[in-house]
């Protein structure tokens, strides 16, 4: 490695091979990491940068390097989304409602990154309480994406709700960033920004500290620049944690070890439900020409159906919601937060949720206690739990034929701040090839496959069976090898 | 499934939020044309089909009920808009 490189251009790979044989120290790569968070307060990525906190831990990084103790992740600088509880540092999922909080414990996700010796940059923008595609629901304003159509100077979206995530990775401004995914929170705003997001399968990572939106849904994941690095990540995040009910009791894989595996002889299926209406042929032909770069590299690869595709996202706009409504009852101005005053309890609440929330958690709020109302419950809920499970099932009987399947990530490359917003079902359509494997609690992986004509990134989404992230792993590295993708966005900021 | 005023203001008042007289056409409106689009959900034929509650397979854990964390009021009262002693001050609730 060329020590001439750009300490913040390294993958996280070899960003902690350099550290390990001290090439540079730890503090010598938060220092080039602040800076360029500074710099880059355009994009509007950090919600909170605690400089003091990340060379505090990075000086603590190098004296275990010196004292040959380095954990895995020794010294990496990397974004924390702002879903995710850190000790001392004010936490607020977007949302105006959580005001100043400041957590007084740690999530699990973060406890494990810095016990493998991660080093915080800081806290990263998102949609407000996870909900939303373009990162335009956020309180603190719209993350902008560092990709631009080429020729053109306007603000584009980088996806949601992970927004803040993947811009921090695109442009260089941390070595990896943890991401949640409900709908497709790390996948979308992957693909809309040229990076690797992992959604692995529900229970991988512990929920304990991160923001509830809906609990039978959320799943953290890492957003990284290459596919090993999001191994790397994802191998610290994850495993069984006790404070979470539905943390499965399983033994972590060693994700990197996927990396670079032949692919040869594995089954991939092709489903032909994701093959919409409007969908843009440059999405398309990458489509085919990832599978071209499957049968490449040896696997075979056959059609398959997922009949009950197209009732995903109508399905999970009442579980989501319906969830959320409830997870989100506890912000109520009395324990922690802000709180409008008013003459009544009950005004209080009223007003303190009519001022803390933003307009689409009021309207998804307002949904989830629709359809959970007295004489709604089992023409809604329950038949979107039935539905829930139908989807559930198709994926089931693929995954006896196949080892994996791979679609687009998103229907579209990224699109300009303000172009979805008149209509929601519009911006709900962002998660359609995303959503289903949040319903049946599968893995998934996006990757950048290539540019289209204006010059964006667009995604190749692989989904796996449970538990089985290893063998996306080992296709998404054959994948990237393939595609080559080395295209950066170029510096506006 | 159409949504008018009045249940958007029932539903609001459920939600616990305050949303004002003008707004509700506009949000009713809203929500209709999300509900309409969630109706396509009746052409799945899911008779008999067991609801999925979960997304995993596993069983919940069950533990022993005993106390594991706890016993430290000021750190639970740190974030509270306003306490007193070891309690959080709520407003007046006398019916």
């Amino acid at each position: 490695m060329s020590i001439t490189k750009q300490l913040t251009g390294l993958s996280l790979k070899d960003a902690l091979e350099g550290l390990r044989a001290r090439v540079f120290s730890a503090e010598e790569i938060a220092r080039a990491h602040i800076e360029a968070v500074e710099a880059a307060r355009p994009i509007n990525a950090f919600v909170l940068e605690t400089p003091d906190k990340a060379l505090e831990m990075a000086r603590a990084s190098d004296e275990r390097i010196a004292a040959g103790r380095a954990g895995p992740l020794e010294g990496a600088p990397i974004g924390i989304k702002d879903l995710f509880c850190t000790r001392g540092v004010r936490s607020t999922a977007g949302s105006k409602i959580l005001g100043e909080f400041v957590p007084p414990y740690e999530s699990t996700v973060t406890a494990n990154l810095w016990r493998d010796g991660a080093v915080m940059l800081g806290k990263l923008n998102m949609d407000e309480f996870a909900m939303g595609s373009s990162n335009e629901t956020s309180a603190f304003g719209p993350v902008i994406n560092p990709w631009r159509s080429a020729g053109s100077n306007r603000d584009l979206s980088p996806g949601g709700s992970s927004g803040g995530s993947a811009a921090a990775v695109a442009a260089d401004l941390v070595l990896g960033a943890t991401a949640t995914d409900t709908g497709g929170s790390i996948r979308q705003p992957a693909s809309l920004t040229g990076t690797v997001g992992v959604k692995p399968t529900y229970g991988r990572c512990s929920r304990w500290g991160v923001v509830a939106f809906a609990s039978s849904l959320d799943q953290a994941g890492p957003i990284t620049r290459t596919v090993e690095d999001a191994a790397i990540l994802l191998r610290s995040m994850s495993g069984h944690d006790p404070k979470d009910s539905t943390s499965l009791p399983v033994e972590v894989p060693d994700f990197p070890s996927f990396v670079g595996r032949s692919p040869k002889g594995l089954r991939i299926g092709v489903p032909k439900e994701y093959r919409v209406e409007g969908m843009p042929a440059e999405i398309e032909a990458l489509w085919t020409q990832g599978v071209a770069w499957l049968k490449d590299a040896g696997c075979e690869v056959v059609e398959v159906s997922l009949p009950h595709t197209r009732y995903a996202l109508p399905a999970y706009y009442i579980i989501a919601p319906a969830e959320a409504s409830s997870n989100l009852a506890r912000y109520d101005g009395m324990r922690y937060g802000m709180r409008v005053d008013a003459p009544t309890l009950n005004e209080v609440y009223e007003e303190t949720r009519a001022e803390g929330f933003g307009k689409e958690v009021k309207r998804r709020i307002l949904i989830g206690a629709y359809v959970l109302s007295a004489g709604y419950y089992d023409a809604y809920y329950l038949k979107a739990q039935k539905v829930r499970r139908r989807i559930a099932d198709d994926f089931d009987s693929v995954f006896e034929k196949v080892d994996a399947l791979l679609t687009p990530t998103a229907p579209s490359a990224a699109f300009g701040l303000g172009e979805n917003n008149a209509d929601p079902v519009a911006m709900y359509l962002n998660d359609i090839f995303t959503v289903t494997v949040n319903l049946a609690g599968l893995p998934a992986l996006s990757l950048p496959g290539g540019l289209d004509a204006k010059g964006l990134p667009l995604g190749l989404q692989l989904i796996g069976r449970a538990l089985d992230e290893g063998t996306l792993f080992t296709l998404a590295g054959a994948l990237e090898e393939a595609a080559d993708f080395r295209s950066k966005p170029k510096r506006w900021w | 499934m159409t949504i008018d005023a009045a249940t958007v203001r029932k539903v609001a008042k459920l939600a616990h939020i305050r949303e004002s007289e003008d707004r509700l056409d506009a949000l009713a409106a809203e929500l209709s044309g999300i509900m309409q689009w969630i109706e396509q959900l009746n052409e799945v034929d899911t008779d008999g089909v067991e609801p999925m509650t979960s997304a995993v397979a596993f069983r919940l854990p069950l533990r022993e009920d005993v106390v594991t964390e706890g016993g430290d009021p000021a750190v639970v009262l740190a974030n509270a808009p306003a306490t007193r002693g070891n309690f959080f001050v709520v407003p007046k609730v006398v019916e």
